[in-house]
């Protein structure tokens, strides 16, 4: 009886000294990567194929000897899109699991609910979401990878100022991005000398634009036509913009480029215009071009592991992690004030969302140029030049 | 000018015609129970997005439209079984509840089981639209015009022709009185249900080569058919023809000749102002009070 009490006691001692003993060392021997992204809920077209990502690339990374000789340990919540959530996970990301930095935050929503906490603990956090309030005005730790809509609304009016036009008219949704993507557009057209003489819009879930079509059509003068939105809104303008016949040039914004775009607007896209993302014509580029390698290699890694497309929003996801991983070795550590001191200065990391070129005033680092203008051609997605 | 015009009534159109089938739905249960069935617009969903799973699934859509109203048809059963027949001596607000309930459900199936994208069905025509006096009009719209007039005499035979209809006409005015007369008033009941689920399923499939399909279509869809069957009279085949018409008109003329901006406030107006005027609708039968 007493040697078995004794044994036990023994047993207890080496098990507690091996706890205490493993904690510290685990956490000394890996670079620990916090993560909150929408995998359920009405966000999980963003926040699946960006989890996906995550692992995919933290796998690949520990079977080639991780980073700095260290392990990478990916820390994962699921917020299911909901912004009070991430809060509460971004906090135990920075107390409970004391992560060497964030990414994630699949939705605005998500990332503005986290930034205070993570702007008070002092952590590097990249951010997968696109509105510019993230980054505008600059916040010391926070950084993101997609770009804002103010670079698509500038590429379409570049691409549109190449083409000689100066008058159009804008339709867009009432929804948040439509909203969002209307005012940019008013502020940013004048500095491309086009003039924006008819202004209508459409309830995200109405089902004839033809109307608002009209309109715009009889206004004199109108050169182009530019629907700014996301979602089956877009699909219903282009099909009703077919059945008009209006024959303008035709913009659509990166808002709805995706093959189910396609299929949902099917015959009626022909010709139309809007800029996006080389992954989607990853391989009609030609090899010179700088991201080709990049783009492929990512497209290629992901549909051979998952079975499925290649998406952009994986893609921000993948950006934010290479971002991550060239700053600590940058840094030669995890020390978190060198890590952001390294992001801060990132000059020309090509990802697959576009080069980044990190400063203390952009902590977005891409340029309406990161966009490609796509025109729809035979159904498909074809490069413009 | 006039082509203008001709435009924005044609849009009119396509959106009235569209609201105008949804309507009919409404008016079967009302009929036989007094009871709006906000689940109207879930049997629409069910007829729309079982075409396109079926279809994926390879089924020809001869056959996959058919098959997607018949189960909208069992739906619309269970419903009335599992959902509104154990209320049995509830009040009619309670009843109303239940299927609000019915509609989340059924939504919440379709979008764990069917997905949240959204998915189009080809026009029933080969030419999408045909141009008259400048302006063009959507084959489709012509489809579903073609096929709410049909509903419609189709319902009207049925109520005033047939022994069923007149059984289901009984029941809605007094129920114990039509029991006593030898009528199964749960089985009418649940016949209502079924047919309403039928129309409902036939109208999402019209109308999904114009609105395009998804989980939470109905959501919309129902809500507009809902105002147009009040203005239209509830419980009116021909009233609520009326309704969507007028409902679908006075958007597009708002949009057309006002501001977009202000399109989606039309229908509320027009039902406060139809309310305030003439509380049954245009063509509801007056209500006679019994004290």
């Amino acid at each position: 009886m007493k040697r078995t009490l004794k044994q036990l006691a023994a047993g207890a001692v080496t098990a507690l000294g091996l706890t205490l003993a493993t904690v510290p060392a685990q956490a000394a021997d890996t670079i620990r990567i916090g993560s909150f992204l929408s995998v359920t809920g009405p966000a999980s077209f963003l926040g699946d194929p960006e989890l996906k990502t995550l692992e995919l690339y933290i796998d690949k990374i520990n079977e080639r000897g991780g980073v700095l000789g260290k392990q990478l340990e990916l820390i994962h919540y699921d917020d299911a899109g909901d912004a009070s959530k991430a809060r509460t996970f971004a906090n135990r990301l920075l107390r409970q699991d004391r992560v060497d930095l964030i990414v994630g935050g699949s939705t605005t929503g998500a990332t503005m609910a986290a930034v205070p906490l993570i702007q008070q603990a002092g952590v590097p956090f990249i951010s997968l979401a696109g509105a510019e309030t993230i980054t505008t005005p600059v916040k010391k730790w926070v950084f993101k990878t997609p770009q804002s809509d103010r670079q698509a609304a500038r590429r379409i009016l570049m691409d549109m100022e190449e083409r000689g036009l100066t008058k159009i008219g804008l339709i867009s949704g009432t929804g948040g991005f439509g909203a969002s993507g209307r005012n940019v557009t008013k502020e940013e057209a004048g500095n491309f000398g086009i003039e924006i003489v008819a202004d209508e819009t459409y309830n995200p879930k109405d089902t004839d634009t033809t109307a608002q079509l009209t309109r715009i059509r009889n206004t004199d003068g109108v050169q182009a036509i530019l629907n700014f939105d996301f979602g089956q809104g877009p699909a219903i303008v282009t099909r009703n913009y077919a059945q008009l016949g209006i024959d303008l040039p035709f913009y659509q914004s990166h808002g709805v480029a995706s093959d189910s775009f396609l299929e949902l607007a099917g015959d009626a896209a022909e010709g139309l215009r809007l800029p996006a993302s080389a992954l989607l014509v990853a391989d009609k580029l030609p090899e010179s071009d700088p991201q080709y390698e990049v783009l492929n290699r990512y497209k290629s890694d992901y549909e051979s592991r998952y079975d499925e497309s290649v998406s952009t929003f994986g893609a921000y996801a993948y950006d934010g992690l290479q971002l991550a991983i060239q700053a600590i070795n940058k840094a030669g550590g995890t020390d978190k004030a060198k890590v952001r001191d390294a992001l801060e200065s990132i000059d020309g990391a090509v990802g697959v969302t576009g080069t980044y070129r990190m400063s203390a005033e952009d902590h977005m680092g891409l340029d309406a140029e990161s966009f490609r203008i796509l025109q729809v051609e035979d159904g498909d997605w074809a490069l413009t030049e | 000018m006039f082509s203008e015009f001709f435009q924005f009534t044609f849009s009119g159109i396509t959106l009235g015609a569209i609201y105008a089938l949804v309507a009919l739905g409404f008016t079967l249960i009302y009929n036989a129970s007094h009871v709006i069935n906000f689940a109207q617009g879930e049997f629409l969903m069910i007829g729309g997005m079982g075409t396109v799973v079926l279809m994926d699934a390879g089924v020809p859509i001869y056959f996959a439209i058919p098959l997607a109203i018949a189960m909208a048809g069992v739906a619309g059963i269970l419903l009335h079984r599992l959902a509104i027949a154990p209320a049995k001596n509830a009040d009619v607000v309670t009843l109303i509840i239940i299927t609000i309930g019915a509609s989340i459900f059924l939504r919440g199936l379709a979008q764990v089981f069917w997905g949240k994208e959204y998915h189009a069905l080809p026009n029933f025509s080969a030419t999408e639209s045909i141009s008259l006096g400048g302006a063009t009009l959507l084959t489709q719209s012509l489809w579903i015009l073609g096929i709410a007039a049909v509903l419609v005499t189709a319902l009207g035979l049925f109520f005033t022709r047939t022994a069923l209809g007149k059984a289901l006409l009984a029941t809605s005015m007094n129920k114990d009185a039509a029991s006593l007369m030898g009528i199964k008033t749960s089985a009418i009941l649940m016949m209502a249900f079924g047919i309403s689920a039928v129309i409902g399923a036939a109208a999402g499939v019209i109308v999904a080569p114009i609105t395009l399909t998804s989980y939470d279509i109905g959501i919309m869809l129902g809500l507009k058919g809902f105002i147009a069957a009040a203005i239209g009279g509830l419980g009116s085949s021909t009233g609520a023809i009326l309704g969507g018409l007028l409902l679908g008109l006075a958007e597009a003329y708002t949009a057309g000749y006002i501001s977009s901006d202000y399109k989606d406030a039309v229908p509320f107006v027009i039902i406060l102002a139809i309310l305030f005027f003439l509380p049954n609708g245009l063509l509801g039968s007056r209500a006679v009070e019994r004290v």
